[in-house]
């Protein structure tokens, strides 16, 4: 999960739309990840969109739009019951085109999936994230997120 | 995880100055607000200012002035200006250190440092103004709870 922050005057939040992702948004998608990772992911994108752009009431692959050129996406599902937890909406994947980063998009494409949250029944939003992304958490920071009751363990398997 | 005096006074400080980056505040005037003590003030804003986060403004109406990017500036960057975050910064040894016991004791110290970090590597003095707001707004609430709390108690 990437996200960026950059000058750009050419697209302030106030102009952009959001609407769900499209067959044709999928070579986008894979080059704004490509662009913010420096790996290239095409089946794995086109795998996650078929799970998530497939109209599935509580999953969500968002495209911010300016004009008709997108800009950014973000990708999210509400889900419940794991680990005890009642529904909650879960923020996978969020990318801002690097030369529109700084002006609220990615405010813009949180806020738009929080509110499909909402009307999907979830009253919390998570995420996860690496401990050393700073750049990343401190934009789910920015929008409020706090560190919740779950903590992630793992253990490398010999 | 406990903050030391300069430390809280510094975030303190320069939350106060962030918050309306055009205007200048005295040193009494910030030490005031918070029941803090001028001279450990002035020290700490020295501080702050090597740092460049504040600028010291002489002569009539002078005061100081947050010189930083609130977006940028973390607590971490703040904190680290007055102590260090996780072991000892000064490659001091701790006693059994070197143990199998010190080092098991090591790898689960370190885990919650690496958290400590993470965190306020993230909290920005941007998402921190926020929060200051978020708890400015709660402040007539919690004043009501108290004064009922009073009522029952009295």
């Amino acid at each position: 999960m990437a996200i960026v922050h950059r000058k750009a005057e050419t697209v302030p939040a106030a102009e952009v739309a959001v609407r769900p992702a499209e067959a044709s948004d999928l070579a986008t998608i894979v080059a704004l990840d490509t662009e913010a990772t420096g790996l290239s992911k095409a089946s794995y994108w086109k795998d996650r969109f078929a799970w998530y752009a497939s109209g599935h009431k509580e999953r969500f692959f968002l495209i911010a739009e300016h004009g008709k050129e997108p800009v950014g996406f973000i990708v999210g599902e509400v889900r419940a019951w794991e680990f005890g937890s009642p529904p909650a909406g879960w923020v996978f994947a969020i990318n801002v085109k690097d030369d529109a980063r700084l002006h609220g998009l990615g405010t813009v494409l949180f806020d738009a999936l929080c509110a499909r949250f909402r009307k999907a029944g979830a009253k919390t939003v998570r995420t996860m994230l690496a401990k050393d992304a700073q750049v990343i958490m401190s934009f789910f920071r920015s929008q409020g997120m706090m560190a919740g009751p779950f903590i992630e363990l793992e253990k490398r398997l010999a | 995880m406990r903050l030391q005096t300069a430390t809280r006074i510094a975030i303190f400080a320069v939350l106060e100055l962030a918050a309306e980056p055009e205007r200048q505040l005295s040193a009494a005037e910030i030490a005031s607000r918070f029941g803090i003590s001028v001279n450990h003030l002035a020290k700490v804003l020295r501080t702050l200012g090597r740092a460049g986060l504040v600028e010291a403004l002489r002569g009539v109406g002078g005061g100081y002035r947050f010189r930083g990017n609130a977006k940028r500036v973390t607590l971490l960057d703040v904190i680290l200006l007055f102590e260090p975050v996780g072991p000892a910064a000064d490659g001091s040894r701790e006693p059994g250190q070197d143990t199998p016991d010190g080092r098991a004791l090591r790898r689960v110290l370190n885990e919650i440092d690496d958290i400590a970090r993470a965190t306020l590597s993230s909290i920005s003095l941007a998402t921190m103004l926020k929060l200051v707001g978020q708890e400015k707004s709660q402040e007539p609430l919690r004043r009501a709870a108290r004064r009922a709390a009073v009522d029952v108690v009295g």
